[in-house]
């Protein structure tokens, strides 16, 4: 490897965990497309910081981008707080009125300034490590990677002080101001910090392909895991592998660096999507499959019991001539009493055991008293083998 | 009655885009009453208890917690807001959940330790729920939920409790649960101030209740003044309630 591959991987990483980091916050409060919202509307932002300095990684340039991310919240607030129209159409109204301003902007003096549309929003990852930082004659390193440094190093702070006013404002706003931990004062916060991410990241990876390093990582965590802090560490892991695997197949492929990071994203998501212990797609359908065969069952063995005394009731054959069974489903659902010592079968004849009739007994009571979430524990005491 | 005051509201008066939603309350809670807050849908029940707690800004009038305003009296005051106004989908435990009532006394930055931990296994105890600590919350039934809400106000040792439908969704265990819990608290000479609905159980949880439909209608004793002709006057028609003497 050479150094500057080192250094764009490096790059792509440090972008990948400081979008991982308020990315979650967002996807939890439900706020995806807000990032979308400010990933294009800092173009104005981005524009006039450039007029101003004529340098695309100068801190005012990254300052008056914030801002106009922090006005486009502020803007869609001010739209929905109006109840005439809905969040979804304030922001779809908010950020093309701003990202226009930054195109004509653009536009209207393309002559004088030389700042391109494909690479505001397409990112050039593989230029990175020809603009460099100099004190004093010495090369320290590229620029882009120093400011996703500072930024990322201020994120990480940030998260450590305010993990827990994060967290209870994002999951109990009400609470969180009741408590006097402002829940407004986060929300902003978060803003700005997603706005300043937005900026640093535009430079690798494009105002476009920003939201995707963003929300991909924390939507594919979220399928994964019941603990917020295994969350951000999930996302963060998601983001740095998909950067490092996109930038190498980039490479193989020789094509944008930015658009393998994201299709690997994408890869990574649908692959979770489908198979994900417990919120998978598979994974669903399987449980899905399980618990309509162990109602049946249930059924079944409350139908035993109803009958005790009548052996007509209890006949193998009666499944399908009575129940309405298929066979199919007839003899599964037999299988599954039998090798749960739910039944036994003598002659023909279907007796509940002592456990069969304590599972429908419990079963029973959970259902009447609207305790049905229980009943999944419950099969943990009784099933030796489930449906 | 020469009781302190726990909560006095002066001419509070609140609106959404210039409707007003509260319309002028005037109302005294004395300290260690059990407090039901009735009336239909749309009377400002929430929207009463919200800006008591500062959670919305009334355009007029002034609230007093023992004497001074909210912002200054905070450690007297937890909160159960309604059910429904979370994502029980959150990537957390009932623990967890708990542990956000010590947050308050934690103030900025710091982190629980082990006193609150304990303090919260405590809580969850008291509700009956310590099985369920690493239980993640949207796994829990609806009673369930309402319990840790409960238990993340037990755990903020207030003096006044402000509850926002706490029985919503629950089963008749939980709710009586919950109300035991309740007038425990009473007991204990706290506050307790309980958004409700079902009229039929008033007079036998809540000593004092305050009638509401964006004005107030009538708060005392519900000896005195839980009768038709309040409620009437409240739902606006006929109600008739059995009530137990």
């Amino acid at each position: 490897m050479s150094n500057a591959q080192i250094e764009i991987q490096l790059i792509a990483s440090m972008v990948a965990i400081a979008c991982a980091i308020p990315g979650t916050f967002l996807v939890l409060r439900k706020m995806a497309l807000i990032t979308d919202a400010i990933s294009h509307s800092i173009l104005p932002g981005i524009v006039i910081g450039f007029f101003i300095t004529h340098d695309l990684s100068s801190p005012l340039l990254i300052i008056l981008a914030a801002a106009s991310g922090v006005l486009t919240v502020v803007l869609v607030e001010f739209i929905q707080k109006t109840g005439l129209v809905k969040e979804d159409t304030a922001i779809g109204l908010v950020f093309p009125a701003l990202f226009s301003i930054g195109i004509i902007l653009i536009s209207k003096n393309a002559n004088d300034v030389h700042l391109d549309v494909d690479a505001v929003l397409l990112g050039e990852l593989a230029f990175a490590p020809f603009d460099r930082l100099t004190i004093g004659g010495v090369d320290i390193g590229p620029k882009s990677l120093w400011i996703i440094g500072t930024i990322l190093l201020i994120t990480i702070t940030l998260l450590f002080a305010f993990f827990k006013e994060l967290k209870v404002s994002t999951f109990d706003a009400g609470l969180a101001s009741a408590l006097g931990l402002s829940p407004v004062v986060m929300h902003y916060g978060l803003m700005t910090i997603s706005s300043i991410t937005t900026v640093g990241a535009f430079d690798a990876v494009g105002a476009i392909l920003v939201i995707a390093l963003m929300i991909a990582p924390a939507a594919t965590a979220y399928l994964l895991t019941n603990d917020l802090k295994k969350m951000l560490l999930l996302s963060v892991i998601f983001g740095v592998s998909s950067a490092i695997i996109g930038y190498w197949s980039a490479h193989a492929l020789d094509t944008s660096i930015s658009g393998s990071m994201t299709t690997i994203l994408g890869l990574i998501f649908l692959f979770v999507y489908l198979f994900a212990p417990n919120k998978g797609l598979f994974s669903v359908l399987y449980r899905q499959k399980q618990q309509r065969i162990e109602v049946s069952l249930l059924t079944f063995l409350l139908h035993l019991g109803n009958h005790n005394d009548d052996e007509s009731e209890r006949h193998v054959k009666h499944l399908n001539e009575h129940i309405n069974w298929q066979k199919v489903k007839a003899k599964s659902v037999l299988d599954l009493a039998l090798k749960n010592n739910m039944i036994t079968i003598e002659k023909d004849i279907i007796f509940l055991t002592e456990k069969g009739k304590n599972f429908t007994k419990e079963a029973i009571d959970y259902i009447l008293t609207n305790k049905n979430s229980e009943i999944e524990h419950m099969k943990d005491r009784f099933f030796l083998f489930r449906g | 009655m020469n009781k302190k005051i726990a909560v006095q509201i002066d001419d509070l008066t609140v609106a959404y885009n210039y409707k007003p939603v509260l319309w002028d309350i005037d109302l005294a809670i004395p300290e260690g009453v059990l407090m039901a807050i009735v009336g239909p849908n749309g009377a400002g029940k929430s929207t009463l208890i919200k800006s008591i707690l500062d959670i919305i800004t009334p355009i007029a009038g002034s609230v007093q917690i023992y004497g001074k305003p909210y912002k200054k009296q905070r450690s007297l005051v937890a909160y159960v807001p309604q059910k429904g106004s979370v994502d029980w989908d959150f990537p957390t435990t009932a623990l967890d959940v708990v542990m956000m009532g010590t947050y308050g006394s934690l103030g900025w930055i710091k982190r629980p330790g082990q006193k609150e931990k304990k303090a919260s296994l405590e809580a969850l105890e008291k509700v009956g729920m310590l099985s369920f600590k690493n239980r993640q919350i949207s796994q829990l039934s609806g009673g369930q939920q309402q319990r840790i809400f409960l238990a993340r106000a037990l755990v903020q040792n207030a003096a006044i409790y402000f509850m926002d439908e706490p029985f919503q969704g629950v089963d008749a265990t939980t709710e009586k649960a919950i109300i035991n819990i309740l007038k425990e608290l009473r007991k204990q000479g706290k506050t307790v101030i309980v958004v409700h609905h079902d009229l039929q159980t008033v007079p036998e949880y809540f000593d004092w209740v305050t009638f509401l439909n964006v004005k107030k209608i009538a708060t005392g004793p519900v000896k005195d003044i839980f009768n038709d002709d309040n409620l009437t006057k409240t739902y606006g028609i006929n109600y008739k309630v059995s009530i137990q003497q």
